[in-house]
């Protein structure tokens, strides 16, 4: 479809509409903004004018109540140790399921893809009992093992199709100059796999930075995340829309800023995993 | 040994935070169980089915909701992201800054997105209303049922449309250009061409679409808690929060295990029959 077309009336029509809509689609953007820097009662008058004068007294308040260097902290070591995890242990699992396709093998593959089905809410409570007996409940690891858990069909999958690609040749070279099994899939195998790495990445990233369930049934007080820490705000100080448009605009903040810097890679990182998926 | 070692932490994780959960869900479903004394659950057989099946009209209600926002939110979210994807796929000047403004609202937490629009439904709407005196901004959007399910339909399309539109981007900038080309010659219009070859090559992003919207929204949880917590009294709420409130609102950890189980069957034979349906289109160039 992307042919080098003149620029007709009708493109330029078809512009003006697109550049509407866009409008429209950042509209919320700019009364969370603009809101987080009014007094509360400017804000209960007049919730779409402009700030009269930008002082940045909401977000201190806000700062302090939601201690919000803490909780980004804690999201920011669970979801950067998880998706490491998932990473290493989905790369590896995908690479033996290709290489070694024994009978066991191709059923795991077939288990795990199937599992994807599966919401999350089905598996939730009798996991609350597990995670209790594997002490797994309130410590870090035992969220990063969820994550593994519920994360490597996925990855593994996208993995899988990715290492199918990659030439036996390569990797029988390295054998002959004595390369370790280990030492072929790390030096020679993975580094191969990067497209397909930056789409797990990305994908597991969006999505265990903004989880909310699975942290909130595993997790305690100590290790609360974002999403935790802006529920929890939320009740206590629901109506102070003052503090509130100001912690949700420093709680949206680091994942934006994670787009607009990646923003090539992410959309070409999703484009990618759903062509497989 | 390399097996255990390349195969065995992804496997271990596997088994022990979702087969053997699920495996545990079959047994569970059938017990009385209260989750304080979460090592004790009393077998009692069929009880929990019957009551789901005879006696619990509000689990029922949250499944006719799911089931009408998963068909207006698939409908919409993919509408909109089709014609956005068709606009986008132009040469239009604007059309990387476009792109990019229509998949920010998907990077943020369907939890934080509510939120958000909570407040926008309720003094952002107002306000606006005040200002131009039309009367859609004037409603009490999370007051009524009625437009408390449009309100989450309106953020869930807001949401999702973006990633859809990437999808359906990625698929239009692949249809094959001799085959514009030739329609082209052959007289086709605009909406024939559409119709007879655009949409037919298409048809795997199609299908890919709708699988994700539909499981997205029978399993919407995050949007829901934040944006209405189910309300007006229990109007907006979705199975997964049913399921949820059941377990940790109750205590009755054995019934909301035992719908657990029922809305995995829902979800399972609603993405398969979807999958299988929309696969059977797929055509190739």
């Amino acid at each position: 479809m992307e042919t080098r077309q003149k620029y007709t009336p009708l493109l330029f029509v078809t512009e003006i509409i697109g550049i509407l809509l866009a409008l429209l689609f950042i509209a919320p953007f700019y009364f969370l903004i603009v809101n987080s820097f009014k007094k509360l009662g400017d804000i209960l008058l007049n919730a779409s004018s402009l700030p009269e004068k930008i002082n940045f007294g909401n977000f201190q308040r806000a700062w302090e109540a939601v201690e919000f260097p803490r909780v980004f902290m804690n999201s920011f070591l669970v979801t950067s140790v998880s998706v490491l995890a998932l990473v290493v242990i989905s790369s590896m699992m995908a690479y033996r399921l290709v290489r070694r396709p024994t009978t066991f093998n191709k059923l795991l593959l077939t288990a795990l893809i199937a599992a994807m089905i599966i919401p999350f809410q089905s598996v939730m409570l009798p996991l609350m009992r597990v995670t209790s007996w594997l002490e797994l409940r309130g410590h870090f690891h035992g969220i990063v093992i969820c994550y593994m858990g519920f994360g490597i069909s996925l990855s593994m999958f996208l993995y899988h199709g990715f290492v199918k690609s990659v030439p036996l040749e390569i990797e029988e070279a390295a054998v002959m100059d004595g390369c370790t099994p280990y030492g072929v899939f790390w030096r020679i195998v993975f580094p191969l796999l990067k497209p397909i790495t930056v789409t797990v990445i990305i994908l597991n990233v969006l999505w265990i930075w903004n989880d909310y369930l699975l942290p909130m049934l595993v997790i305690n007080d100590r290790m609360t995340t974002i999403p935790l820490a802006v529920q929890k705000f939320f009740g206590q100080y629901l109506r102070k829309w003052d503090l509130a448009m100001a912690a949700l605009t420093l709680s949206t903040l680091p994942v934006i800023a994670f787009f607009l810097f990646l923003q090539k890679h992410i959309i070409e990182g999703i484009t990618a995993g759903s062509v497989k998926g | 040994m390399q097996q255990t070692v390349f195969v065995g932490p992804g496997l271990i994780a596997f088994i022990l935070i979702v087969l053997l959960p699920f495996v545990m869900g079959f047994y569970y479903m059938f017990t009385e169980w209260d989750g304080i004394n979460i090592g004790d659950a009393k077998w009692t057989g069929m009880r929990n089915l019957t009551k789901i099946f005879t006696d619990d009209e509000r689990f029922w209600d949250a499944f006719l909701f799911t089931v009408k926002f998963t068909l207006a939110g698939v409908l919409i979210t993919n509408l909109t992201a089709f014609l956005l994807a068709l606009m986008l796929s132009r040469n239009l000047k604007s059309r990387n800054v476009l792109r990019t403004i229509f998949f920010l609202p998907n990077v943020i937490g369907g939890l934080l997105l509510g939120y958000i629009w909570y407040f926008i439904f309720v003094r952002g709407f107002a306000a606006i209303g005040e200002a131009t005196g039309i009367g859609f901004f004037n409603l009490q959007w999370l007051g009524t049922p009625n437009t408390a399910f449009w309100g989450i339909v309106i953020v869930f399309v807001w949401q999702t449309a973006g990633y859809m539109m990437i999808i359906y981007i990625a698929a239009m900038i692949g249809v094959p250009k001799d085959l514009i080309e030739a329609a082209k010659i052959d007289g086709a219009g605009m909406l024939q061409m559409l119709r007879s070859v655009t949409i037919p090559l298409i048809m795997p992003a199609i299908t890919i679409c709708l699988f994700l919207t539909t499981s997205n929204a029978f399993k919407m949880f995050d949007l829901n808690l934040s944006l209405t917590s189910g309300g007006p009294g229990n109007a907006t709420e979705s199975i997964a929060l049913n399921i949820y409130r059941e377990a940790l609102g109750y205590s009755r950890y054995g019934l909301g295990t035992a719908k657990a189980m029922i809305f995995f069957l829902g979800v399972a034979i609603i993405t398969v029959t979807q999958v299988w349906i929309t696969k059977k289109q797929e055509v190739e160039a």
